[in-house]
């Protein structure tokens, strides 16, 4: 009888082939977090000995921790895939970032860019590490999320997905998101990460880091492109990070957790939700699904 | 809105490692919470979940928050807001769609799906049922049992969740009456047992003031059965009996990164396998053998059902996306028409005879259903007749698919037997099917004709079948008026097809000399033709001189009344001969030729052609018209 970890690990390799048996042309979305890292780890998995039979998009902003883009280019290396980065040319040609922009940012960088490069290179249909733990209009989404010529995704006309078979016919022009961690908890991908030895970003564990505090979140100071008030100087605090986005966006956590069961431990123990540190989570409700039917992953 | 507060899970954490080991190794039920609107579905789930502390701080400060403005309960705490989490269900306070949320006790971990119970939303009820170990069925002791609990209960029992919990709700409504819980529990026990659930645990719960649970609650002392939790957390998990049988895996993927090495990828359905078995390719049949089980992590020395895996073999077979690797000896049957239980999802209804596409497995072949044998009405039970499937009807109807496939029937294997229908031209999944046993054609010849019949061929080309039967001398003109009329239908749409002697005698008649058995039988082969054309719809137009009164008369009987036009193309002895076209004439006269008619064999005039071509007095564009203009006569 199989574990639940390894009927997650089964389900998540079978929707993984089913794409690849039915898409034109498929593409992972790297975001270098640890979902991300799962996902990419199952997919070596599902298609060996072959090299996974897509490329890898991360859909940059500028704006992530330099220790991200670090382990990104080892891991596409490793793989032997190819990486694709896209980075929205009119977002950097307006210079927009965390401080001046807020939402349009976010908005500009990651929806905008993401659908760009899914148009320019024609990606028909496109893997997310998305969870339905992580947020409630993401626990009403399916694993092969529909979306129309302008990536839309109407959530109240979702396709009926039966069993495990997955209906990947669309249209010209109109495209598939597909999330294999649809029912993976965070708990189950540490759990995950820590049997198979998966290589994440250092940040997930707890490190001496030079930070400051910025509309109640401790921020990370990761180089100098942070607006320091005048006479402030960065405090250096043992922090660690429970998810990864852009670092003036992200809320670090005080925290002893050097490993994996030490992270685990915390987890267990600790009072607020996972996209608690996040800036962008923090609008009011119904967000998430908005930003989603925008386009948003 | 004090008493609810964020609890850690302080008791896992101290010796994590013990904690990590026994986590990995719990079972994982998954299950779903049905039945009528609003009869406390969501808050079940939301009460569930807060209280294996599944809800964090901030998550609980948001509800509470929501609670105030969206909440139905005055302002005090709404679990349901906890799973509505599309704007639209918090708006109305209803749920649309499915929601997933994962909790774990020191048990078990669970997957639940919280379903809709409006019946607008059935679909999404099913998509979440379909993968469901169990399910509670909720009523609202106010209400009792309603349409939609019985439509669900029926949906829950179809797609085969095996284990069912009736959990009565609001008894806080009812002072905890025991009276008021037996009377709906009795009542739907005789209604389970008419389809076929002939267990069920039933708890008196209150869901919001969480009664009956997590444990067992003061308030109902006379019941003594275990909470909601608990029965989640001890329900037996026979993991299938899918692990016994026969090893079946459909294949979904050949992995080919060069060509030393050939991979079937796929997730094993049934059974179990060691490298070295013997293995059948269906539907081909052919025998071979498994050599290796790869692995990301090294060649593996078994896999079983549940797994995702890659096989090599033995042999260079032929094997595919959509065929399946099974054990030789096995339980899969190969066939093409299926007697099927279905359910419509779609705001289109069916359309029997029409053509869509039916995935089952990783195979996508295409599919007509025909009319349905009957509805099932989930109120009484009754089979009633129906023309086609609605929105969220369950009915009984035939499918053919256009090549056989290999499946079990559902009740023996959810993957081998359940299927969807796409729609090919929205795409959208239009129905669920699930297989009941395979039909042999020939038990059903008249399907055929029920379903895609001689009217419907020809309305598809929206005309009506016609044979114009051109009769006359040779050199009368046939031929050329003949091809004048196709050339005019088909500029006018009309799908024709011309038979003449040189299409007929080089091919199907080649056998057939000139004598007059052979004349004859020459002529009822192009009538059994122009038949079978009419049969498809066509305007068929032949043009031949057939001589005798009786052979015309035999195609015309042959063919459907109405349908036959006789043409009768008169042209004088005279002027056929003097134009002469081909030489026959001369050759006849002369003797070099047997049997030529006009010349040593008769012609007979038809006495009462449909039409009359006097090619003396008309050319041939009036004479096409003429033609036309009676075939086309409706
Ligand atoms: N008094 C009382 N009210 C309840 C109880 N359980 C649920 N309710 C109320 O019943 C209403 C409907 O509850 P929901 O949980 O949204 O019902 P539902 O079954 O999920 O509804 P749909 O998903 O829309 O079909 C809400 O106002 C709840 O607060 C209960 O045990 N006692
Ligand atoms: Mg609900």
């Amino acid at each position: 009888m199989l574990t639940h970890l390894e009927r997650l690990e089964s389900e998540a390799i079978h929707i993984m082939r089913e794409v690849v048996a039915e898409a034109n042309k498929p593409v992972m979305l790297y975001s270098v977090g640890k979902d991300s890292a799962v996902m990419l780890h199952l997919a070596k998995k599902a298609f060996y000995p072959e090299v996974p039979p897509f490329p890898l998009l991360h859909v940059d902003t500028n704006w992530k921790f330099r220790d991200m883009y670090k382990l990104r280019n080892e891991v596409a290396n490793d793989a032997a895939m190819d990486l694709i980065v896209y980075q929205n040319p009119e977002a950097k040609e307006k210079n927009i970032n965390p401080f001046e922009h807020g939402a349009l940012h976010t908005h500009m960088w990651k929806t905008e860019g993401l659908k760009q490069a899914l148009d320019l290179y024609k990606f028909d249909v496109a893997f997310g590490g998305a969870r339905r733990d992580e947020e409630k209009s993401r626990a009403k989404e399916r694993v092969f999320s529909f979306r129309n010529k302008q990536h839309r995704w109407d959530p109240k006309s979702q396709r009926p997905e039966l069993w495990s078979l997955y209906n990947a016919l669309k249209s010209k022009g109109e495209s598939i998101r597909v999330f294999p961690l649809s029912n993976w908890t965070e708990l189950d991908i540490w759990q995950y990460i820590y049997l198979e030895g998966i290589k994440i970003v250092p940040l997930y564990f707890s490190a001496y880091r030079p930070t400051v505090e910025r509309d109640g979140l401790i921020i990370m100071v990761d180089d100098d492109r942070i607006p320091l008030m005048k006479n402030e100087k960065p405090i250096f605090r043992t922090i660690r990070f429970r998810t990864l986005g852009c670092y003036p966006l992200t809320g670090a956590l005080v925290s002893k957790a050097k490993n994996i069961p030490e992270v685990i431990k915390e987890t267990l123990l600790t009072a607020s939700s996972e996209r608690q540190g996040r800036a962008i989570d923090l609008d009011p409700a119904g967000s998430m699904e908005m930003k989603k039917q925008q386009g948003y992953f | 809105m004090t008493g609810y507060i964020y609890k850690t899970d302080a008791s896992n954490s101290q010796d994590i490692e013990a904690y990590l080991q026994a986590h990995q190794h719990k079972s994982l039920l998954r299950f779903i919470t049905c039945g009528s609107v609003d009869d406390g579905k969501s808050t079940l789930i939301g009460r569930l979940l807060y209280e294996s502390k599944m809800i964090f701080e901030d998550q609980l400060e948001q509800l509470s928050a929501d609670s105030k403005t969206k909440g139905t309960q005055n302002g005090n705490i709404d679990f349901a807001l906890l799973l509505d989490g599309l704007a639209a269900e918090r708006e109305q306070g209803i749920t649309i769609d499915v929601a997933y949320r994962f909790f774990s006790t020191d048990k078990r971990k669970f997957i639940v799906a919280d379903t809709p119970g409006h019946e607008q939303y059935t679909r999404n009820m099913v998509t979440g049922a379909s993968t469901a170990d169990l399910a509670v069925i909720l009523v609202d002791v106010c209400k009792g049992v309603l349409t939609q609990t019985r439509r669900h209960s029926y949906l829950v029992k179809l797609v085969g969740v095996k284990n069912i919990v009736l959990a009565v709700n609001k008894m806080d409504l009812v002072d905890y009456d025991q009276e008021a819980f037996e009377k709906i529990s009795s009542g739907y026990r005789a209604f389970a047992k008419e389809i076929g659930i002939e267990e069920f645990s039933a708890v008196p719960i209150s869901a919001t003031n969480g009664e009956n649970i997590t444990k067992c609650s003061e308030k109902t002392s006379w019941y003594s059965g275990p909470s909601i939790l608990e029965i989640l957390e001890n329900v037996n998990l026979e993991q299938s009996k899918a692990q016994e049988d026969a090893f079946c895996m459909p294949v979904q993927w050949v992995n080919r990164p060069n060509s030393d090495f050939r991979g079937f990828a796929g997730k094993i359905v049934s059974g179990s396998l060691v490298p070295g078995d013997k293995v059948s390719i269906l539907p081909s049949g052919k025998i071979t053998a498994v050599s290796k089980i790869v692995s990301f992590e090294g060649p593996k020395n078994k896999a079983f059902s549940g797994q995702s895996v890659t096989l090599t073999l033995k042999d260079q077979v032929d094997c595919s996306r959509g065929q399946m690797i099974t054990a030789a000896e096995n339980f899969l049957q190969v066939a093409d028409q299926f007697e099927t239980t279905m359910i419509w999802l779609d705001e289109e209804a069916l359309m029997p005879g029409r053509s869509y596409y039916l995935k089952i497995g990783p195979q996508l072949v295409t599919a007509v259903v025909s009319e349905p044998k009957y509805e099932i009405n989930v109120n009484s039970l009754e089979h009633i007749a129906a023309k086609t499937f609605k929105l969220n009807s369950i009915g009984v109807a035939t499918v053919t698919v256009d090549r056989a496939v290999p499946f079990a029937p559902y009740h023996k294997n959810r993957e081998l037997g359940g299927f969807i229908l796409i729609d090919q031209v929205t795409n959208s999944t239009v129905g669920a099917g699930l297989i009941k046993f395979a039909l042999r054609r020939s038990q059903n010849i008249h399907w055929q004709e029920l379903d895609v019949d001689r009217e419907n061929r020809a309305k598809i080309k929206n005309q009506k079948p016609r044979v114009a039967w051109l009769t006359g001398l040779s050199g009368s003109g046939k031929t050329t008026i003949a091809n004048a009329v196709e050339k005019k239908l088909a500029n006018m749409g009309r799908h024709t097809f011309f038979l003449d002697g040189d299409n007929m005698r080089h091919g199907l008649n080649k056998d057939l000399g000139f004598t007059d058995a052979d004349r004859i039988e020459n002529i009822r082969r192009v009538g059994e033709v122009a038949k079978l054309m009419t049969d498809a719809g066509l305007i068929v137009i032949a043009a031949f001189i057939s001589p005798f009164r009786a052979e015309r008369r035999m195609v015309r009987e042959m063919i459907k009344p109405g349908e036959f036009i006789e043409v009768f193309i008169d042209t004088p002895l005279s002027i056929a001969e003097a134009r002469d076209v081909k030489g026959l004439y001369a050759k006849a006269r002369s003797g070099e030729l047997k049997n030529f008619t006009g010349i040593d064999s008769p012609y007979e005039k038809p006495h009462c052609p449909e039409i009359r071509i006097d090619t003396t007095r008309i050319d041939i564009e009036e004479a096409a018209e003429k033609i036309i203009k009676i075939l086309l006569k409706t």
